[in-house]
């Protein structure tokens, strides 16, 4: 569809909140909690901090959370018993003051998911799931959206695109059917186009490489010593994926007492070192580095060949978290060199 | 909405249990529900993740034939947390299984020709299947031939079987263990699988060659194969990397771009040859 | 550090060592580990109060150990922990040279493990004042609020293992968290399967602890967890007179047993 442009005031917004709320919605929205910023459920718009480069988790987790019942399970005389987690009891989510990247996340996410088997535990969380982002006025040196065709106003896979100007109200960009219905049912809040110039209010992020061209550098890259060089300091922990908007690798455990558990998938890492490990004992990626590769190669390459799209948005979060400085978008500039 | 969770598994109710080799077993399983039995159908090859409620999954192929209807078969080895609690469950018991996943050994285009199975310890199971599934369609192909190696003469699994392929006139079967690890009646070859092949000489000629081992076994058996000219698109293996969701999500098996669980598990040396080197 | 500098490249082209781990510049004003192979690579070495890193964990790496010797530039935290994992037959005098970073910033050398521990001997190696406050206020603490504060730090674990992966005493290929029959700790970063981890990875490093604070620093959603091993390198001061980290001899505590140790644990 095409995009309608509207004017959402701040004191809107404010009510926008308390409206969805009292509507049954979970809203989670940034929150400042001691030296991290952190999507949390919100009671109010006061809740919510507007001062931040991008949260230090993404908010992929209102689709893929780091732990998702598959079923429960009890033991009996009379045997098993398994039941599907319900679907239909996944409450209504909304993501506000999500950035751009992290929107473009979920298409990344989305590929993964659905390639093949539709994974529908991730599907319809995601369909219950309203993605209004605000647009990046401030950047830091880890920000590199625009190297990986995403941009601090972009309006991909946002539902609604926020970008706020001068005196505090917002530019509301309705980006899709599921970002309509919410302007419709809220129409009182949602005003004619303020008509301001976007661009004046985004932060410069500037390209440091060229995507199309590393892609295909990556297809032959597989033997180099380059990834033994970049990842010496790599101690294998799975900060990186953990953070990371696009990152889906996950485990299935069962959680179990006596006669009665649960089946989960949680979160997993390619950097773990058993990640792949076979029961003989023999492990197909044995040191870090085959592991530094595998992350960087899917990202850059598998996803690209096999799913059409690149599995990183240029948020920078790995390379935040990191505790050895893995600075992702430096190790990408001198890939494309060597 | 259950049918809409893919990682819901089938409930299956062992039929029968028989021990095969030390810390070897395979279940007979039957549907627990007769409308999930009607709509299962699965080709040679192919694979599931079992599961033992309170313990977890555990990957392994279905190691029946699709010509036997009415039940899949599986063998372990008892070796890991999964495993470990499969071994306890007797007939009766209750197990979950998802699949069947993955693709199939292309066997109708295979008709017409000669056979060479080559299997090393336990990995027989996957490659079971596929004899029989060929067994059964014995007339649509020429010589078959299988050779089955193991560390000890104990070690060898479906021994009763092993037996019933010795005595059939159409099947050339050639047993081997490991050096050291054959009985005072064993008369069958003492040696490595690749050793053994390459003292009969295998004929290349029209013929199809299945190999299932562990990596080492792997290994040494292609240059073989190579030597008697065996060309790199008639050499057939499966390959068995960690998983855990079995359809292309979880992430543990790829190969470079290529998914075990989705554009394998059954490879063709030629395939093989063109992925990077990291199984 | 010009003769840090010097002495790396003098290493390094004497091929005394393979490898050289310092510290570099890093980006946005963090640095980083750096490894210098070639005599030339020595160039990048820094050292600064920004350098906190333990080093140490890379000395246990499995790429970095094959590389061959290695010398390593190493404050007193990263000295201890040689000594530590040396104490624990996981590393010998062969392995490693030790270019010795002392509080004031000056490089001083070891002949071999014994005139390191010597040096030592004289040095400062307790919790800084700082960590004291912090464990002061745990521990004055009720046992409910110790279970809420708790509760509320560890309910951001992601369980990325960056504390362990971070730790030089924690070079297990196979973590007990990771062996699984019978399954010891629930995988998934819940209540239970977060408190468990990392209570006892707190016993496994109580005695072996050597308060580098390296776990905390890691932590990418900022729990202060070196403050659990803290409270146990305190105790087992207390308890035993034991400090780790400063006997490449020592018996490891946890595994020895001596008549008059105290038994205040069973209450």
């Amino acid at each position: 569809m095409e995009i309608e442009r509207k004017l959402l005031k701040r004191s809107s917004l404010e009510r926008l909140v308390d409206m969805m709320r009292s509507d049954g919605n979970m809203i989670y929205a940034p929150q400042k909690k001691e030296t991290q910023v952190v999507f949390d459920t919100i009671e109010t718009f006061a809740d919510m901090t507007e001062d931040y480069i991008v949260s230090n988790q993404s908010p992929k987790f209102v689709a893929f959370p780091k732990i998702e019942k598959i079923l429960d399970f009890s033991i009996s005389q009379e045997g098993i018993r398994q039941e599907g987690t319900q679907l239909a009891a996944f409450p209504p989510v909304v993501v506000l003051g999500c950035r751009p990247c992290d929107a473009d996340g979920f298409d990344s996410l989305t590929a993964i998911f659905n390639w093949d088997y539709k994974d529908e535990l991730y599907n319809e969380r995601l369909k219950r799931t309203t993605l209004i982002s605000i647009s990046c006025a401030q950047k830091d040196d880890y920000c590199f959206c625009t190297s990986v065709k995403g941009h601090p106003g972009s309006t991909r896979g946002s539902d609604i695109l926020l970008t706020r100007f001068d005196g505090g109200d917002y530019l509301a960009e309705i980006v899709t059917e599921k970002g309509k219905a919410l302007t419709e049912k809220y129409a009182a809040l949602f005003e004619a186009d303020p008509g301001i110039e976007k661009d004046k209010f985004l932060a410069e992020v500037k390209p440091r490489f060229e995507v199309e061209g590393l892609v295909q550098k990556c297809m032959g890259m597989f033997e180099h010593p380059v990834w033994i060089e970049q990842s010496l300091r790599c101690i294998g922990c799975g900060a990186c994926a953990y953070v990371c908007p696009t990152c889906a690798c996950f485990d299935i455990q069962d959680e179990a007492a006596v006669s009665k558990g649960e089946r989960i998938r949680c979160w997993d890492s390619c950097g773990f070192g058993l990640f792949t490990i076979h029961t003989s004992g023999h492990n197909p990626r044995e040191v870090q580095s085959q592991r530094w590769r595998q992350r960087v190669l899917h990202k850059f390459s598998y996803m690209p060949e096999r799913l059409g799209v690149i599995g990183c948005v240029g948020c920078g979060r790995c390379s935040r978290a990191c505790p050895v400085d893995m600075n992702l978008s430096e190790h990408l500039i001198n890939i494309a060199e060597v | 909405m259950e049918q809409d969770n893919i990682y819901l598994p089938y409930l299956m109710q062992i039929e029968k249990v028989t021990d095969e080799a030390p810390f070897v077993k395979t279940f007979r399983l039957k549907f627990s529900n007769e409308a999930d039995a009607a709509a299962f159908n699965f080709k040679a090859g192919q694979f599931g993740e079992y599961s033992v409620f309170g313990e977890g999954e555990s990957t392994f192929c279905i190691a029946s034939s699709p010509t036997r209807e009415g039940y899949i078969e599986c063998t372990f080895r008892q070796a890991g947390r999964v495993t470990t609690a499969l071994a306890t469950l007797d007939a009766g018991d209750t197990i979950g299984f998802r699949g069947p996943y993955g693709n199939t050994f292309p066997i109708e285009a295979w008709y017409g020709k000669s056979l060479l199975f080559i299997a090393g310890g336990i990995a027989l199971p996957p490659m079971r299947c596929v004899i029989w599934n060929c067994l059964d369609l014995r007339e649509k192909f020429k010589d078959v031939t299988i050779l089955y190696g193991a560390r000890t003469v104990d070690d060898l699994v479906y021994k009763h079987e092993l037996e019933e392929w010795k005595s059939r006139p159409d099947v050339n079967l050639v047993l081997t263990v490991d050096p050291g690890g054959e009985t005072p009646d064993w008369k069958g070859e003492v040696g490595f699988v690749p050793t053994v092949l390459d003292k009969i000489a295998p004929k290349s000629q029209d013929t199809i060659a299945i190999v299932c081992g562990p990596p080492i076994m792997i290994k040494f058996t292609f240059p073989v194969l190579e030597k008697y000219g065996f060309p790199d698109d008639m050499v057939y293996t499966t390959l068995e990397n960690r998983m855990k969701c079995g359809f292309g999500k979880c992430g543990r098996c790829n190969i470079g771009k290529v998914y075990v669980c989705k554009d394998g598990p059954v490879f063709t040396l030629q395939q093989m040859k063109q992925l990077p080197q990291e199984f | 550090m010009d003769e840090l500098k010097q002495k790396a490249k003098e290493l390094l082209e004497k091929q005394q060592v393979a490898v050289i781990i310092g510290y570099a510049e890093g980006t946005a004003g963090r640095t980083r580990a750096v490894f210098a192979l070639k005599p030339e690579d020595s160039e990048k070495l820094i050292f600064d109060e920004r350098c906190k890193q333990n080093l140490a964990v890379y000395l246990m790496k499995h790429e970095v150990k094959h590389l061959g010797r290695r010398g390593i530039v190493a404050t007193i935290p990263v000295m201890r922990s040689i000594l530590q994992v040396a104490s624990e037959y996981q590393l010998t005098e062969a392995d490693v040279h030790v270019l010795g970073i002392t509080p004031e910033g000056k490089l001083i050398e070891f002949d071999g493990f014994k005139p390191m521990e010597h040096w030592l001997s004289g040095q400062d190696v307790g919790l800084s004042a700082g960590e004291k406050d912090e464990l002061a206020k745990l521990d004055g603490m009720s046992m409910e609020e110790k279970w809420a504060y708790w509760k509320d730090e560890l309910s951001r674990c992601i369980k990325c293992y960056a504390c362990r992966a971070a730790c030089p005493m924690c070079y297990c290929i196979r973590c007990f968290v990771e062996s699984n029959r019978p399954q010891w700790i629930p995988i998934a970063a819940n209540d239970l399967g977060s408190f468990e981890w990392h209570i006892l990875r707190a016993m496994h490093l109580a005695g072996r602890c050597i308060n580098c604070g390296e776990c905390g620093r890691a932590c990418p959603v900022d729990i202060p967890i070196h403050l659990l091993t803290f409270k146990g390198v305190m105790d087992v001061e207390a308890d035993f007179g034991v400090t780790a980290g400063l006997d490449a001899g020592m018996e490891s505590l946890l595994s020895s047993f001596k008549p008059n140790d105290k038994e205040n644990f069973i209450r």
